[in-house]
């Protein structure tokens, strides 16, 4: 076994054994930690104002792709775009969800800004796309009709 | 371990395009299973994609993000024949590492 995986082993299992032992939470290992305080967020304006946006404006660079209506809620394609210069982070949010933070993006240097997923929709909401770039905020959004709803509930 | 990922990262000019397809139930909470009872959350709460050490996408996710989440970005100066990772961690400390060259 050569090296590199032998360190990856040592270190892997260091850091296992620290997290079990509690000395480690795992959002500390971790490149960009797990904020509860946002993605358990009620509200559109809880969730934006928890990640410090809520002083953004609407932007014509920033964009959501997505389907006029998707019939089916549960998997729901969107793209979330923006042409704004260094843009740091790109969030989506489903304003009538249950918690209306579903992703939330960091582009380092050298990435598009420009990110596709899917998402779950319980209904027919907006869409916003909330992104940072040079410290401001901006906003943009896109209303999505659904058909049958996909929170399982 | 979590199950495996299927990554593609193709070079078109000078940028990379990757597109991520993970296998995870990525259960709300709230979904109620043949006897009635709530289904716990289980969901992916962070990926990160690198390329030779650098990260070129860093995701949180929530629970309103489809089962099996499909990502797909681009970044730029990734060259064929270098390796991509990809890393998840889900909110039972779950965790899945899978790697693929870019071509």
């Amino acid at each position: 076994m050569n090296q590199n995986r032998r360190d990856a082993m040592r270190i892997g299992s260091v850091l296992s054994l620290a997290i079990t032992a509690g000395l480690l939470k795992p959002s500390d290992v971790l490149a960009a930690p797990w904020q509860a305080g946002t993605f358990d967020a009620k509200s559109l304006a809880d969730a934006v104002k928890a990640m410090g946006g809520d002083n953004y404006t609407i932007s014509k660079d920033v964009s959501v792709s997505g389907p006029e209506i998707a019939e089916n809620g549960a998997v729901v394609p969107v793209v979330v775009a923006s042409t704004i210069p260094n843009t740091e982070i790109i969030a989506i949010l489903v304003e009538k969800n249950p918690t209306p933070l579903s992703a939330r993006f960091t582009i380092p240097a050298g990435t598009e800004a420009s990110v596709s997923t899917r998402v779950k929709m319980g209904g027919t909401s907006n869409v916003h796309a909330l992104v940072k770039a040079d410290g401001k905020w901006f906003i943009a959004s896109k209303e999505i009709k659904v058909t049958l709803g996909g929170c399982g509930g | 371990m979590g199950n495996p990922m299927r990554i593609r990262a193709n070079v078109s000019g000078d940028t990379v395009e990757v597109k991520v397809l993970i296998r995870h139930d990525m259960e709300t909470g709230q979904r109620k299973d043949a006897s009635g009872k709530a289904v716990p959350a289980h969901f992916i709460q962070t990926l990160v994609a690198k390329w030779k050490d650098k990260v070129v996408l860093d995701a949180e996710m929530g629970t309103s993000v489809s089962k099996d989440p499909f990502l797909s970005f681009k970044f730029k100066g990734g060259a064929k024949g270098d390796k991509l990772t990809v890393a998840w961690t889900d909110n039972k400390g779950d965790s899945r590492t899978d790697e693929v060259v870019i071509a």
